[in-house]
């Protein structure tokens, strides 16, 4: 049957406290977990020597590192395919149906420092402002890998125990009515037209960290290092079918949280059929050879041009090297008449008056700024400690002596997961 | 003897230690004169003079302005060095908490000196400074780097808002407060990047600036790429002696009446004027009617701005091929950058079309 509406219905089921249990279920907004179940769960993968799990809630005074990704439970309730489709579920084609959220929880991996670049999640104090992720109700699952595993594939393993922990918890959210449902609806392009014929037509340019080396995202189970530049329903992106494999600095690195909520999707889809017609998104990578960079880049203003869209967000994920992808996307875009604005963060230097990108153009005249994630803060010392916290001083954004006695920490705004991050998810700027 | 005591006890807490501040103006906002007044040397008046009143009343009980220091611009200008010395030394001798400049709006000589008098007392007496200038006089762009410049309206009308601005800043840097971020504390931005947290988040303002941005409406890009504002330069002309030149001024040299009425700060207008048989531009016949210079010798001898005179010593001579026939004018007194942007796009063309090869353009 011809689709000519794609539509996604998301239950939202809101969770406002989490507690162990011999049952797992969700009740009264309170996620209940069984504990030995999610252990024996993340120990089916024999690359684990040990698997914990702990619960951190909003204003504990409890410190998480290093985490690796955050991961929010969602199940396919109606219609096509599985949550994360290629990775744990089959490559069915997600994004229509329904899908029920646990909204308010959040599954978060940590354990052993997988390569350095993992950061550091606060329930409480100054470190928790900077981090959506202190105000959600966290799983945190601390896996120790068996002894000489090399490290990629202790972080495929970390990250296929994160999503198979997040569909665990999901599931339990199935046969439950949500609290509220919000619905999302993408017209193909000839729809589109007809519906909304005096609306600008805009996409969203979604760049993936793609700069290899524990630097990757996965689309449908496809390493996007290995992708040319296409396109993608936006609320597949709901269903997961976009996630992280990357260890980039925490601060501006996409979760697969961040993925599953995708704040330009929400926000382009909110003014959907108003001020605009979304007509879709554009998937591009960020690879690190110059034939690759142009190929992508041109790839993208192609499908911009072809679309006949008349404007476009891109969004940058990581920084420096990806900085001249994210402009050689602008320029390209621009030249064919589109009109951008791009997302960013900044690596402006400690005093901040260092150039806050690699790399610069003119026709880069509209940029949203996600912040300097040079800035250094101080972080209270925390009662409890989730993880390991002498990684404090390697961590990027870290260095010697960031970890005091005292068990605060003096860092780089770079530490903090999700502080920075380039789909404008907070409300951190800089100017 | 116990009544005594709790006198003393009570003086005690309302002795309140105020902030010293010294303020800096110029001849105009002295009242002292206009443009025939800016050549005097720097003095020092107890108290507040002018608009120190103004930030006076901003201060409240919190910090009280001890001195007025006044200096005429084309003297300071004029005379950097020695005007700079006079002044620290007339600053030192009050020592303060904070140093006040201006605020100069959009009078660029102004806006010079408070640039600069500010960067030196913070340099060589390490006492917070604060200025205020509207972002396109030139002693903004020069200094915005050094010191915080707040950003105030163009003309003095917008004294009010520039107090309101200055004073609470000025404040904090006196106490050694921490500086938020451009935006958030209405200065200038200068080159070091702060972060503060936004009212929305950045995909919301993302999607509102494309928005803006698909229908032609304003907006403000939150990180201005780094400046390419250079034009390169044209080949040198092959042979002067065959060049069709043209004179082209800011300096805002009309004729006399200024017929066509441009306006003698932030013109609106530019003027082509013919000077076919013209060699010499007289009091009787041109005028000046630029208002930020002193135009007593400009009117005196036009030339001395739109040197026609030479310029016909030169054909005459056959050192030049020819003076075109028109001369375009306008008066680059607080004129916006567009504005003046704009006039170029329009007459250039017509200078093409004559053929002019080369063009002298003389600013003030």
């Amino acid at each position: 049957m011809e689709v000519k509406i794609l539509k996604l219905e998301l239950g939202y089921i809101f969770i406002k406290d989490i507690q162990f249990s011999d049952v797992s279920k969700v009740e009264n907004g309170t996620l209940y977990v069984n504990k030995e179940e999610v252990k024996a769960l993340i120990l089916e993968d024999q690359n684990f020597k040990t698997a914990d799990v702990e619960l951190a809630k909003p204003g504990e005074s409890v410190r998480i590192m290093p985490v690796k990704d955050v991961i929010e439970p969602r199940v396919k309730v109606e219609g096509p395919g599985g949550i994360f489709p290629g990775m744990v579920s089959k490559v069915d084609t997600v994004g229509s149906g329904k899908t029920n959220v646990l909204k308010g929880a959040a599954v978060v991996t940590t354990g052993k420092i997988v390569g350095f670049q993992e950061g550091i999640i606060d329930m409480s104090g100054t470190g928790a402002e900077y981090t959506p992720f202190s105000k959600l109700n966290n799983l945190v699952i601390i896996c120790e890998p068996i002894d000489g595993l090399k490290q990629h594939e202790h972080e495929k393993a970390l990250r296929f125990a994160g999503y198979k922990v997040a569909l665990y918890l999901g599931a339990l959210a199935k046969d439950l009515t949500p609290d509220e449902v919000e619905v999302f609806e993408t017209p193909n392009l000839v729809e589109g037209i007809k519906m909304y014929p005096e609306l600008p037509r805009v996409a969203y340019v979604f760049m993936l960290q793609s700069q290899g080396l524990l630097h990757d995202t996965y689309v449908y189970g496809v390493d996007a290092k290995q992708t040319l530049t296409t396109m993608i329903y936006p609320t597949e992106v709901m269903d997961g079918a976009i996630v992280s494999g990357n260890c980039v600095s925490a601060c501006d690195k996409n979760t697969t949280y961040h993925h599953l909520n995708n704040p330009i999707i929400y926000d382009l889809f909110k003014e959907h059929g108003k001020t605009l017609n979304f007509v879709g998104v554009i998937i591009t990578n960020e690879n690190v050879y110059l034939a690759d960079k142009e190929r992508s880049s041109n790839w993208s203003a192609k499908l911009a041009g072809f679309l006949g869209v008349d404007g476009v967000i891109v969004s940058e994920e990581g920084f420096g090297n990806p900085d001249t992808d994210l402009i050689m996307n602008c320029k390209k875009i621009e030249a064919k008449g589109i009109k951008t604005v791009l997302v960013t963060d900044e690596y402006a230097g400690r005093d901040g008056t260092s150039q806050s990108l690699a790399d610069a153009d003119v026709s880069a005249n509209a940029v949203v700024s996600a912040g300097n994630a040079n800035e250094v803060i101080e972080l209270p010392p925390m009662e409890k400690i989730i993880g390991h916290v002498e990684v404090a001083d390697v961590i990027a954004g870290g260095f010697d002596g960031s970890l005091h006695k005292d068990g605060s920490i003096t860092a780089e705004l770079q530490v903090i997961t999700g502080a920075t991050n380039e789909m404008g998810f907070n409300k951190l700027s800089a100017r | 003897m116990k009544w005594a005591s709790i006198n003393l006890v009570q003086d005690r807490k309302e002795e309140k230690i105020m902030l010293k501040v010294v303020h800096y103006i110029n001849q105009f906002f002295a009242n002292v004169g206009g443009e025939e007044m800016a050549h005097i040397p720097a003095e020092v008046r107890e108290g507040v003079v002018g608009p120190g009143l103004a930030f006076q009343q901003a201060f409240k009980d919190e910090a009280e302005i001890v001195a007025t220091i006044i200096c005429g611009d084309s003297y300071f200008n004029e005379n950097m060095d020695e005007a700079k010395n006079t002044i620290i030394e007339m600053v030192k001798k009050y020592n303060p908490d904070l140093f006040i400049a201006g605020p100069a709006f959009n009078a660029g000589r102004y806006g010079v000196a408070c640039g600069a008098i500010s960067k030196t007392v913070k340099d060589e007496l390490n006492i917070p400074v604060i200025t205020g200038m509207y972002v396109e006089n030139p002693g903004a762009d020069m200094f915005k780097n050094d010191i915080y410049i707040v950003s105030t309206k163009n003309s003095a009308a917008g004294m009010r808002d520039a107090v309101k601005k200055m004073a609470p800043l000025g404040l904090k840097l006196a106490k050694g407060e921490k500086i938020g971020a451009s935006i958030e504390e209405g200065y200038i931005p200068s080159g070091k990047r702060v972060n503060f947290f936004e009212k929305e988040r950045g995909s919301t303002r993302a999607v509102k600036m494309l928005l803006a941005k698909l229908n032609n409406k304003e907006f403000e890009t939150e990180f201005p790429m780094p400046d390419f504002d250079r034009v390169p330069p044209n080949p040198a002309i092959k042979d002067i002696t065959k060049a069709k030149i043209a004179l082209v001024t800011s300096g805002g040299i009309v004729p006399k009446g200024n017929p066509d009425h441009i306006e003698s700060s932030s013109a609106s207008k530019y003027g082509k004027y013919d000077i076919e048989g013209v060699m010499d531009l007289t009091e009787e016949t041109y005028q000046t009617a630029h208002g930020g210079y002193d135009p007593v010798y400009a009117n005196l001898d036009p030339d001395r701005v739109l040197p026609v005179d030479i310029m016909r010593e030169f054909e005459k001579e056959g050192k030049i091929g020819s003076l075109h026939r028109y001369f375009y004018t306008t008066v680059g007194n607080g004129t916006a950058v567009k504005s003046a942007k704009g006039f170029a796009e329009k007459y250039v063309k017509e200078l093409i079309a004559d053929g002019v090869d080369a063009v002298i353009l003389t600013s003030t």
